[in-house]
């Protein structure tokens, strides 16, 4: 692997920023590391420039022991949350700058300068002054400076932020395709799920300084670890309960939040009649009219994976609809339904009664 | 009064009530005096304390004389020789004082502005009891068997006095814009390869210069004008401009000449203030762009 | 490299952990302060030739409180100083809000003249108020005390107010104008609105304006030499007129005192101050 992080703290005084973290990133990945503000992602970032000095544990990149290595001397370079780029110097002159320091000779400086700018579109703008600059191209001026040194490693601290949001779409797909391009390893921050999801091959998602979960966008998605990492990826609908059932292939769960039990496809882990919670995404949540018949649930266990329900609000947003829907015992469950059709009222009236069910692969039963 | 029909902001019986007093004021007992001074450079005097001004510009003449012409570069070298010390000392310690914790800050703040507070006649006869020849440096040399030096009364006691005096002056100004600098693109800097040394010459100088051109200006220009630092360190050789007024005003009785002097000394603050206005207006164009 | 070079635990921007610049700033306190603790050191001192160490003794000052002259000097800056800071205050308060509420014609030049004393060299000051008050506005000599100290504080104001102008527009420009919208909304006309919404938002630089005119007046040794007569001495020129002839245990006592009274008022202020800015910017 290309960067190792061993058993890292870091404190500033009483607080705890960073817990005993260890990963490893290897090479060529696009990684994210995701999480609530404070939760430590940028502290972890920062140590990989150099910008902060672990309290604690190890960084290793490539193999090479990085405590005690200066910023300047390190194999990784960063584009700043507000860019940081210089404003005494021009476009050309600051993506040069880091050649300069490393004593590139003039002619392949000016040659790899004119790369870096083609790459993220900036030819015409070499002699510009920064603040001749709109922010979306002064984050592809701190891109190409960053990108020029050709580090093995690229930070990037909330690259997105500080944009809007039609700019904000369109560099997503420019930056992950870029980091296809160039084939440098990725390191970004975000505390923006979406973000994440979309650019990054793999995500560690943290939370008070510690490690959450490290997988694929989809499994996080689809397959959290944990309450947390359930809840704060996405919507969910999380209910506790006790587990009644668990079988090898099979695993039931009573919760005082529904009549019916629910009934998931696979094993859990667990022992019997263990507190556990289980977790339902609104979009696998089917809706069918109260007028219409009881649907039915799994073959092994009929009645449940079913209850019915009033809907109390709708948020209609284009795509997709979302309902809050109020069991009779007063559990709120969020659905959410796409518009698939064209309709002049997409969205159920508040009052409607309904049937909600989901199959046995939807719920997510979750230990801690 | 006739313009006030372009009063905006509030009513106008408001902006009288807020207007009128300070305007009068300094109308009275500071445009008014300045006038009189202004009008006295170009008139010869009668007897004691009379003066006629007659359009005479003997006196602006007389500015221009080698002895006096002496003392205006000597005033100049002396303000420009203590800006340099001062921002020498000076960057690094608001250096420190910006990147200090919250706490700290507020200890580095409050030790540059203490001495800044206290009496200017207080601090130069500080410095006047440590330098003399009795003083205690003198004592610190002569334990290791040198000495005892004449350092007051001298050019070196008049600097030494004057960068005393005049660090604060610098001090916070180039604290409030190195403090208003973004640390991430000194971050930048150093994640681009460079050495601290070269991020400070390259990266922050560069960008801060014209704070570092405004705090230059904020200690040069009251050490030009310095009356009680030389006239109580220096020695005859290190008079500045502000005892030759002086002079005229209390004991030559000169006043028309030292009326002269007091503008000349004016002038080079105006001219000082000026362009640091334009530097300032150049540096903001530069950002509206 | 030698100084920046130095492998650290904490990180590379934590200049002020630097030994290199620590020492700095170590011999930066040392240029400050040693002049002026050894100043108080020898107030204390038990012998008339300072120099060396004799003993504790508080003679110099009970000596200090025996001297007419020294006591009515004191007299003299503290009143001249307390007039000044009111008058300050008040022609501050003034000019800083017409420049920040109102537009009107010769704006301009209303702010180079308020801004100019600041920039003007006190010795200039000095020699148009000794004119000034020599020949256009002759203040009367034998006027019972305070006001033969006239125009002194005159003088003090001149230079003083301006000071405070800066302060309190600096404070105002950070006014929320929605504020004042809000409380006539509610209902409060427009001196109420004023009274009870921007007053308590300028309060803390009200404050700060005052004890910069309160130093600045006590402070001014220049401009009041060239005002002050033979009658009118104030507390830094009787100074002056002892230390121009010897450096002598009297005169570190009294520097000692207005030092004291310096360092007493501006951690107030700050107290103060932080204690006003606190409370306003609380939730």
């Amino acid at each position: 692997m290309l960067i190792r992080f061993e058993n890292v703290t870091k404190r500033f005084g009483s607080f705890i920023a960073v817990d005993d973290v260890s990963l490893d990133i290897e090479a060529g990945e696009f990684f994210s590391l995701l999480g609530p503000s404070g939760c430590g992602k940028t502290t972890l970032l920062r140590m990989l420039a150099g910008l902060e000095t672990p309290t604690e544990g190890r960084i290793l990149i490539d193999g090479v022991d990085m405590v005690g290595v200066p910023p300047n001397r390190r194999p990784v370079n960063m584009v700043f949350q507000s860019y940081a780029v210089f404003p005494h110097m021009n476009v050309a002159q600051n993506v040069a700058y880091g050649l300069k320091i490393d004593r590139v000779p003039k002619a392949e400086r000016e040659a790899r300068v004119a790369d870096a700018l083609a790459l993220v579109k900036l030819s015409e703008f070499a002699h510009r002054r920064p603040d001749q600059l709109s922010g979306g191209q002064r984050q592809r001026v701190a891109l190409a400076r960053a990108l020029v040194k050709r580090p093995k490693v690229l930070l990037l601290d909330e690259p997105l932020s500080a944009l809007d949001a039609k700019l904000r779409d369109a560099m997503r797909g420019e930056l992950a395709q870029i980091q296809r391009d160039v084939g440098v390893t990725f390191v970004m921050v975000t505390h923006d799920q979406d973000e994440a999801l979309a650019m990054a091959s793999r995500c560690a998602l943290m939370n008070r300084g510690t490690l959450q979960q490290v997988a694929t966008p989809g499994d996080l998605y689809e397959y959290p670890a944990n309450r947390f990492v359930a809840d704060f990826i996405g919507t969910i609908n999380l209910f506790e309960g006790t587990l009644s059932v668990d079988a090898p292939d099979h695993a039931a769960v009573t919760t005082p939040a529904l009549d019916a039990p629910i009934h998931v496809d696979h094993g859990v882990t667990g022992a019997t009649d263990a507190k556990v919670w289980v977790g339902v995404r609104p979009e696998k949540i089917a809706m069918t009219p109260a007028s219409g018949p009881r649907p039915t649930g799994p073959a092994a266990m009929p009645q449940a994976n079913v209850t019915h329900g009033t809907i109390m609000t709708s948020a209609y947003l284009g795509a997709v609809t979302f309902y809050d829907v109020a069991t009779a015992g007063g559990t709120m469950i969020k659905v959410s339904a796409p518009n698939g059709t064209r309709s002049a009222s997409p969205a159920l009236p508040a009052g409607t009664a309904v049937w909600l069910h989901w199959a046995p692969d939807a719920p997510i039963v979750l230990l801690g | 009064m006739a313009s006030a029909r372009g009063i905006s902001g509030g009513s106008r019986s408001a902006f009288w009530a807020v207007f009128l007093t300070p305007a009068l004021w300094m109308m009275l007992f500071f445009v008014v005096p300045l006038s009189v001074i202004w009008a006295y450079s170009f008139g010869r005097t009668l007897g004691l304390t009379e003066v006629v001004v007659t359009g005479t510009l003997a006196n602006y003449v007389r500015v221009f004389d080698p002895v006096y012409l002496m003392i205006f570069a000597k005033s100049l070298v002396f303000a420009g020789v203590t800006t340099a010390i001062c921002l020498i000392i000076g960057f690094p310690y608001a250096l420190v004082m910006t990147f200090a914790s919250a706490r700290a800050k507020i200890l580095l703040l409050l030790a540059i502005m203490l001495p800044f507070w206290t009496n200017l006649l207080v601090r130069t006869y500080a410095l006047m009891a440590v330098m003399r020849t009795e003083g205690w440096i003198n004592d610190g040399f002569g334990l290791v068997g040198l000495g005892p030096f004449e350092m007051l009364h001298t050019n070196f006691a008049v600097i030494t006095g004057l960068v005393y005096v005049h660090l604060p002056f610098i001090v916070l100004p180039l604290f409030s814009t190195l403090d208003r600098l973004d640390r991430s693109l000194i971050e930048a800097s150093l994640d681009l390869g460079a050495g601290h040394l070269r991020t400070i010459f390259q990266v922050v100088i560069p960008i801060v210069w014209p704070g570092i051109l405004s705090a230059v200006l904020l200690c040069f220009i009251p050490a030009l004008g310095s009356y009680l630092t030389p006239d109580l360190l220096g020695g005859p050789d290190s008079q500045m401009i502000a005892s030759v007024i002086e002079r005229q005003f209390k004991r030559a009785n000169d006043w028309p000449f030292g009326a002269a002097l007091s503008f000349m000394l004016m002038y080079l603050t105006l001219a000082a203030m000026a362009w640091r206005a334009l530097a300032e207006r150049r540096a903001a164009g530069k950002e509206a762009h | 490299m030698a100084l920046f070079g130095k492998k650290r635990e904490s990180g590379p921007l934590d200049y002020a952990g630097r030994w290199s610049l620590r020492l700095w700033v170590a011999g930066v306190m040392l240029f400050l302060y040693l002049p002026l603790a050894s100043l108080i050191l020898f107030s204390f001192n038990d012998s008339r030739r300072t120099i060396r160490w004799e003993g504790f003794t508080f003679d110099w000052y009970g000596k200090l409180a025996n001297d007419d002259a020294l006591i009515s000097a004191f007299t003299n800056s503290l009143t001249i100083a307390a007039i000044s800071t009111l008058f300050s205050v008040v022609l501050g308060a003034m000019s800083a809000i017409a420049l920040w509420r109102f537009r009107f014609p010769g704006k301009g030049l209303f702010d180079g003249m308020i801004t100019l004393p600041i920039v003007v060299p006190e010795i200039c000051m000095g020699v148009a108020m000794l004119v000034f008050f020599g020949t256009i506005m002759p203040w009367p000599r034998d006027l019972v005390w305070p006001l033969d100290l006239g125009a002194i504080a005159i003088a003090h104001i001149t230079f003083s107010f301006p000071f405070v102008t800066v302060v309190v527009r600096a404070r105002l420009a950070s006014f929320n104008r929605e504020m004042e919208e809000a409380a006539r909304d509610l209902g409060a006309g427009e001196l109420r609105a004023l009274w009870d919404v921007l007053l308590p938002h300028v309060r803390p630089a009200l404050i700060s304006g005052a004890l910069l005119a309160f130093t600045l007046s006590l402070d001014d040794f220049v401009i009041t030499f060239f005002t002050a007569g033979p009658n009118t001495v104030t507390f830094p020129v009787k100074i002056y007129s002892m230390v121009r002839f010897s450096v002598t245990p009297e005169v570190n006592a009294a520097s000692t005192v207005l030092m004291a009274i310096t360092v007493a008022m501006t951690l107030l202020g700050m107290k103060l101050q932080g204690a006003d800015i606190a409370r306003s910017e609380a939730p």
